[in-house]
């Protein structure tokens, strides 16, 4: 099948009016949690896992995708109209957006924000639309001491990219490896830290480990100070570029989306990194450095496009080679799993309609985007007066019941007070809990192409370093890990994500 | 040196190493085979040697270079609450059904919100429940009894 006619089967699968409303929802929620304070995407997916899993498998991505990549859009919303990100990759939005909105241009923010967002997107779109095959191609030759590898790459990198130390972040994924060794074990039928309860035979699950992790840890942060937020702006005008405008904001669009649409691939927090250099380059090409930061559109139009950008190709790794990017990429994985699909790279051939129809809701997903957030502005305003008080219960009766839901096991909800109060200790004691969960799903993957490596091999550990592709894998692995150590990076590292925390 | 300073890098090194012995212990305990036989304990047991000497190497760091920065407050009513409401929704959901125990359980959760006193508690523990059992009940069909049997 040749590109047009793939395309043609994605539009045919994403057009369906039950998939075009689940779209709708997906995007919507994100903007809604992407605008709330104190409730991330990941929190949010893992809560409304349970529900999709009685849907299509293809149904049930496209809406989890559009609550990832629709909170990319609520978090530039926030950082423009009261100076708090939503979402992490919107910090930098937060500095020339806000000050744009002091400035009575809230509306011309805001419409360069979704403007470049979707352009961005699109791009975004269209590049994993024509990557993903060919790497898909190469990844079918893999064995498995290359996926052995390979997973081992991802899970590396993903440390070199976060931020804090990253002796913390390799214990935090050995301890999320050992967490997903928990229940039966798969080859042996024998069960593993189960304390003998019957109810731990099928292992923890990955949404209470999600919803404590994210959910009640990060309520149990905000309840540390209280969040209370202003809204600076009331009421939002003129949402209209002029033309001058759409000259000034051309060039840094077109950067932000090359960046981003590159840096997205990484593993890590690809689009938050992006949205960073964006903002440098933007400020460094620029004839006015002065503006920024005192409400420079080009600082709102590039972060934008780079993050938004980056939001979308940061599926390529999932969709090819079946290894998530991030915390959000293995909800995914896991919830593909759950609809009795491998991620790996036999999807794009296996399940073309699941392929190609959910690349192309991207790209109805970013076109409601728009319409959700320039039009119906007001709406999101709205909900910034949500009290939080009354969100963090309702979180915690979506999680409870959500999760009971999955098994009607009751250990899946003990689970999540334990996970809440494991992922509340580890960000108190500078520790970040992302790469637990990425651990977890990726355990017993680990284990499982280890164990086949070795039988192959018979016994002979040396062959991750005598098969030529498994060896340059982990000799990246090797070199992300030196290259996060190093104190030079280290320190470049700190002052990109010092923005971030602040 | 300044072991409040470094309290962030003991205390995360003694939750590493704790998690790790506990681990590779019970790891130990099962089959653990060789390199062409994994076994059931051959993967825990490395990773759980891993973490513990990751764990050591973190409190190590705590004597060199500890990372600094407040602990902050710990909200411990909160905390005790939060996990209390989960906890209950797990024990009671079998015997009183979805209504009684999401009631209670969202009723316990609103407390931990900050200056919350009764009465505004139970508003938002009943709306909250109303919304629950409507979205989750009516609109997504989940085979939950309403009422179970400890309650009739």
């Amino acid at each position: 099948m040749d590109f047009f006619s793939n395309l043609q089967l994605g539009f045919e699968t994403a057009l369906t009016p039950v998939n075009l409303l689940f779209c709708l929802i997906g995007v919507a929620l994100g903007t809604a949690v992407g605008v709330l304070p104190g409730i991330g995407p990941t929190a949010t997916m893992a809560m409304l896992l349970p529900i999709t899993f009685g849907f299509d498998p293809v149904t049930s991505l496209i809406m989890l995708a559009g609550i990832y990549y629709g909170a990319q859009y609520g978090g530039s919303t926030t950082a423009i109209l009261i100076n708090l990100p939503g979402e992490s990759s919107a910090a930098v939005t937060a500095l020339d957006g806000h000050a744009m909105a002091k400035k009575g241009l809230a509306g011309k923010a805001l419409a360069i924000a979704a403007l470049g967002s979707f352009f961005a997107g699109t791009v975004g779109t269209l590049f994993v639309a024509l990557f993903a095959t060919p790497i898909s191609r190469v990844a079918l030759e893999f064995g498995p001491a290359e996926y052995f590898s390979l997973v081992v790459v991802g899970l590396v990198a993903s440390i070199a990219l976060a931020s804090g130390s990253t002796l913390k972040a390799l214990a935090t994924i050995v301890l999320g490896l050992l967490l997903g060794t928990v229940g039966q074990d798969g080859t042996s039928g024998v069960p593993r830290f189960t304390f003998g309860q019957f109810e731990l035979y099928e292992g923890l699950n990955f949404v209470s480990l999600a919803v404590g992790l994210f959910g009640v840890a990060e309520i149990l942060r905000n309840l540390e100070r209280g969040i209370s937020r202003d809204v600076v702006v009331k009421k939002v005008e003129k949402l209209w570029l002029t033309r001058e405008d759409f000259r000034r904001i051309r060039m840094p669009v077109l950067r932000g989306t090359g960046l981003g649409a590159a840096l997205g691939v990484l593993p890590g927090a690809g689009h938050v990194l992006a949205s960073f250099v964006s903002y440098s380059v933007e400020k460094r090409v620029s004839k006015h450095p002065e503006e920024f930061g005192k409400g420079a559109m080009a600082g709102v139009a590039g972060p934008e496009s780079a993050n938004n950008a980056a939001a979308q190709t940061a599926f390529i790794p999932l969709l090819t080679l079946g290894l998530p990017a991030n915390s959000i990429m293995a909800l995914l994985v896991g919830a593909l799993i759950i609809q009795g699909i491998t991620p790996g790279p036999g999807v794009i051939t296996d399940e073309p309609e699941l392929f190609w129809g959910l690349i192309v809701s991207f790209w109805i997903g970013n076109l409601f985007l728009v319409i959700l957030n320039l039009p119906l502005i007001g709406l999101w305003v709205k909900m910034l007066k949500i009290p939080y008080r009354w969100l963090f219960p309702a979180i915690i009766a979506f999680a409870t019941i959500g999760t009971y839901s999955i098994g009607l096991n009751n250990y899946f909800v003990y689970a999540i007070a334990f996970f809440g109060i494991l992922g509340y200790v580890l960000i108190k004691l500078g520790c970040e809990p992302a790469p637990l969960l990425l651990g977890f799903i990726l355990g017993p993957l680990l284990e499982e192409y280890l164990r086949r490596s070795l039988i192959i091999s018979r016994g002979d550990a040396t062959v991750f370093l005598t098969r030529p592709l498994s060896a340059a894998l982990l000799a990246v692995a090797a070199l992300a890990l030196l290259v996060a150590v190093l104190p030079s990076v280290r320190r470049k590292r700190e002052v990109v994500f010092e923005e971030e925390d602040g | 040196m300044d072991l409040k300073s470094a309290r962030k890098d003991l205390g995360a090194g003694a939750v590493f190493v704790g998690f790790g012995l506990a681990f590779a212990s019970t790891a130990s305990t099962y089959e653990v085979g060789s390199g062409l036989r994994m076994g059931p304990g051959y993967f825990p047991l490395v990773l759980g040697g891993l973490l513990v000497l990751l764990g050591l190497a973190i409190a190590a760091k705590a004597f060199i270079s500890p990372e600094t920065g407040e602990l902050g407050p710990v909200p411990w009513r909160a905390a005790v609450l939060l996990v209390a409401a989960i906890l209950f929704f797990g024990f009671a959901i079998r015997g009183l059904g979805v209504v009684p125990t999401l009631f209670v359980s969202v009723l316990l959760a609103a407390l931990a919100g900050p200056k919350m006193r009764p009465l505004p508690a139970l508003v938002i523990a009943t709306v909250l429940t109303a919304m629950s059992v409507g979205i989750f009940i009516y609109a997504l069909q989940l085979p939950l009894p309403l009422l179970g049997p400890w309650v009739g």
